[in-house]
């Protein structure tokens, strides 16, 4: 397989696009014409060749150009990447976790040699090649959790697993839908997830929790989570809101097609072995509405989803300002016919 | 999805009799492949098949977690329970082929800690084996204090006094010998965490000591190593299966459950993780609750129960499965 990296940009002129082979394999979010929400939590086997849930870690035509605009973040705001002292451990086991199946699910890119503590890495899209002891953080050129976050798309949240809780104690955080690492950090289960309506009182968190508290090694999970982002931008953090809150205002009916972005992102949870903590990637991918109508089982559903979209969640999501000329212009592309099962395109 | 799903092939590379009641079984992976990689406090559920009976019975690993071409646990042999560890003790021979689930972990180290107390009693020794290489690797300060009713049945304390040196204190009730928790916990640092695994009243005597001298709960930690006990058998109605099922005595309610193959999920076998937490239909009787999971009001209202543990005395049961 080879994958062609993208030059592209998700800030300034936002030249981030999907190719045409790039987008059936979006993680379209809606199973069905109706949008609630539920824990939605299936194992994270490998399915369906071709589409993200086929690795571990899915590396896809954007990941040089997602890692570039990390750096860029990080370079402005260094407290997007935290660690507490006692996560060492765990970002070890980010390490090891993304190398053995970066370098198993994509020989060609990505090169592992173990021998003992002493590891060779070579990761060839980013002309990374570093030999480290693993476990020894002087030998890296920074935090283990800094080091491969750099090299790993989507946000890192590790969570810290004590007295009946989990504890958001790490974390590299780049690319977040309007949430703060540094807000957050050190805060327990319930605490930062307080913001989020509706779930509570459906015992979505109480039921999650538990879940994830007898979370087994070597049977990771994953869920879907979705809102929308004006323009291609990565990076809608609440440090950032002047940068980019001011775009809603920008949208027309002329131009909502190729501002509104639907943006999805894959969840997955990891039981990390040495720690007992549990990794949280949260992996997001935009796709331009443009982009989402040219499969006409999304189109219909979409505009569906949107036009039923409870009004909470409209205002937690931060759609009021176009949520009613967004659901007009879908509706150009629902015929009213019935849609087939499942996220993927006909 | 349960744990136990997803066995690891291993072959027993090793038996060791460490005492006459005590006996380490070391497993490699049937391929010579790496283990998983696990954490101190962490156990694995081993599968027995035990002429036509599959028991699945947790045992802590005692081997380094930084060993990963081998695991070792330690078994405690108990002729009055139900059979498991009696099977592991007669039956389980070098080469013998068996499965075991990955490593799960439900007494693990706070890493924040500035030191780690722990206190042993008896076989629940094993768990602080493989915490103290992992505390010595990360280089926190530890202290084992480990009790046992004898010399004889010490296991492991001269090899691990010999290992750990200062940081292990050994007592022997036939020595007259015993640990003195007021001394030992109004002793300590602040930052200080408090591990216990050993018998019922020890753990007991731990936290109601360490609560009465003002430690907080949250650097209290301990591990009831909870076989499922043995009972006189009862009859239980599976609604959603819609089948009756009979539990013998020496068998649990979930291995009862497994066997008809009607799906549930589990994954400590203990009474401590909360996976097998299943819904009561109907009860006329009385449920012997005897996992750490549920609370006084969830046991009270007799509409949950924990099947890896727990027993039913009466007319009826019918469970939501």
């Amino acid at each position: 397989m080879t994958i062609q990296f993208k030059d592209e940009s998700f800030r300034g002129d936002f030249s981030y696009a999907n190719s045409p082979s790039n987008i059936p394999r979006f993680p379209f979010p809606f199973p069905e014409d109706e949008y609630m929400y539920s824990t939605n939590i299936e194992p994270h086997h490998a399915a369906r060749a071709g589409s993200p849930f086929e690795n571990a870690f899915d590396v896809d035509e954007h990941y040089v150009a997602e890692m570039k605009d990390r750096a860029l973040v990080l370079a402005e705001d260094p407290g997007r990447c935290q660690a507490l002292p006692h996560m060492e451990t765990a970002g070890w086991d980010f390490v090891e976790l993304v190398m053995v199946s970066k370098a198993r699910d994509y020989p060609d890119l990505f090169k592992l040699t173990i021998d003992g503590d002493r590891w060779h890495w070579i990761n060839k899209p980013l002309q990374i090649d570093d030999t480290f002891t693993f476990g020894d953080s002087s030998t890296l050129p920074c935090h283990p959790m800094e080091y491969i976050g750099r090299q790993v798309q989507g946000d890192h949240a590790i969570l810290d697993q004590r007295d009946g809780n989990l504890w958001l104690d790490a974390g590299i955080i780049t690319a977040q839908a309007d949430w703060s690492l540094d807000f957050d950090v050190g805060m327990n289960f319930f605490e930062w997830h307080a913001p989020v309506p509706l779930a509570h009182e459906l015992g979505v968190f109480q039921r999650a929790l538990k879940f994830l508290l007898t979370l087994p090694q070597g049977q990771p999970s994953r869920r879907l989570n979705w809102t929308l982002t004006v323009n291609p931008r990565l990076d809608t953090s609440p440090e950032n809101y002047p940068k980019w809150g001011p775009d809603r205002m920008t949208v027309t009916p002329e131009n909502i097609g190729e501002k509104v972005h639907l943006r999805v992102e894959l969840q997955t949870f990891w039981r990390l072995p040495r720690s007992n903590a549990i990794l949280f990637p949260i992996r997001t991918y935009l796709m331009a509405m443009n982009e989402v109508v040219t499969q006409p089982k999304w189109a219909r559903r979409i505009h569906r989803v949107m036009r039923d979209l409870r009004p909470e969640l409209v205002e937690y999501k931060g759609l009021s300002r176009y949520h009613p000329i967004l659901v007009e212009w879908l509706s150009q592309f629902d015929d009213g016919a019935p849609t087939s099962p499942g996220i993927f395109p006909d | 999805m349960s744990a136990s799903d997803h066995l690891i092939p291993v072959v027993v590379s090793n038996v060791v009799e460490v005492n006459p009641i005590i006996k380490r079984f070391e497993f490699k992976h049937v391929n010579g492949d790496e283990l998983p990689a696990f954490s101190g406090g962490a156990h694995i559920v081993v599968e027995m098949l035990d002429d036509g009976t599959k028991r699945k019975n947790p045992y802590s690993l005692m081997s380094s977690p930084f060993e990963r071409d081998q695991y070792a646990i330690s078994v405690r042999r108990d002729d009055t329970g139900r059979g498991g560890s009696k099977f592991m003790h007669e039956q389980v021979r070098p080469g013998m082929e068996m499965k075991i689930s990955a490593p799960v972990n439900l007494f693990s180290l706070d890493l924040r800690a500035k030191k780690h107390l722990m206190i042993a009693g008896g076989i629940g020794i094993t768990p602080f084996i493989a915490q103290m290489a992992q505390a010595d690797k990360l280089g926190v300060p530890f202290e084992l204090h480990y009790a046992a009713r004898s010399v004889s049945q010490a296991a492991y304390m001269d090899s691990l006094a010999d290992r750990f040196g200062d940081h292990v204190s050994c007592y022997c009730d036939d020595q007259g010998e015993g640990v003195d928790f007021e001394t030992l916990l109004s002793s300590q640092p602040l930052g200080t965490h408090v591990y216990v695994c050993g018998p019922k009243g020890m753990i007991e005597r731990v936290v109601e000591t360490a609560t009465h001298l003002g430690w907080p709960a949250a650097h209290v930690h301990f591990e009831h190593f909870l076989a499922p006990p043995v009972g006189e058998p009862f009859e239980v109605h599976l609604a959603k299966a819609g089948i009756d099922i009979t539990v013998g005595a020496e068998q649990s309610l979930l291995e009862a459950v497994e066997a008809s193959g009607t799906p549930i999920n589990c994954m400590c076998r203990g009474g401590a993780c909360g996976q097998c937490e299943t819904a009561v239909v109907a009860c006329d009787g009385e449920i012997m609750h005897n996992d750490h999971w549920l609370d006084e009001e969830q046991r009270a209202s007799k509409q949950l129960i924990m099947p890896c543990v727990s027993r039913f005395r009466g007319k009826r049961l019918e469970l939501d499965l």
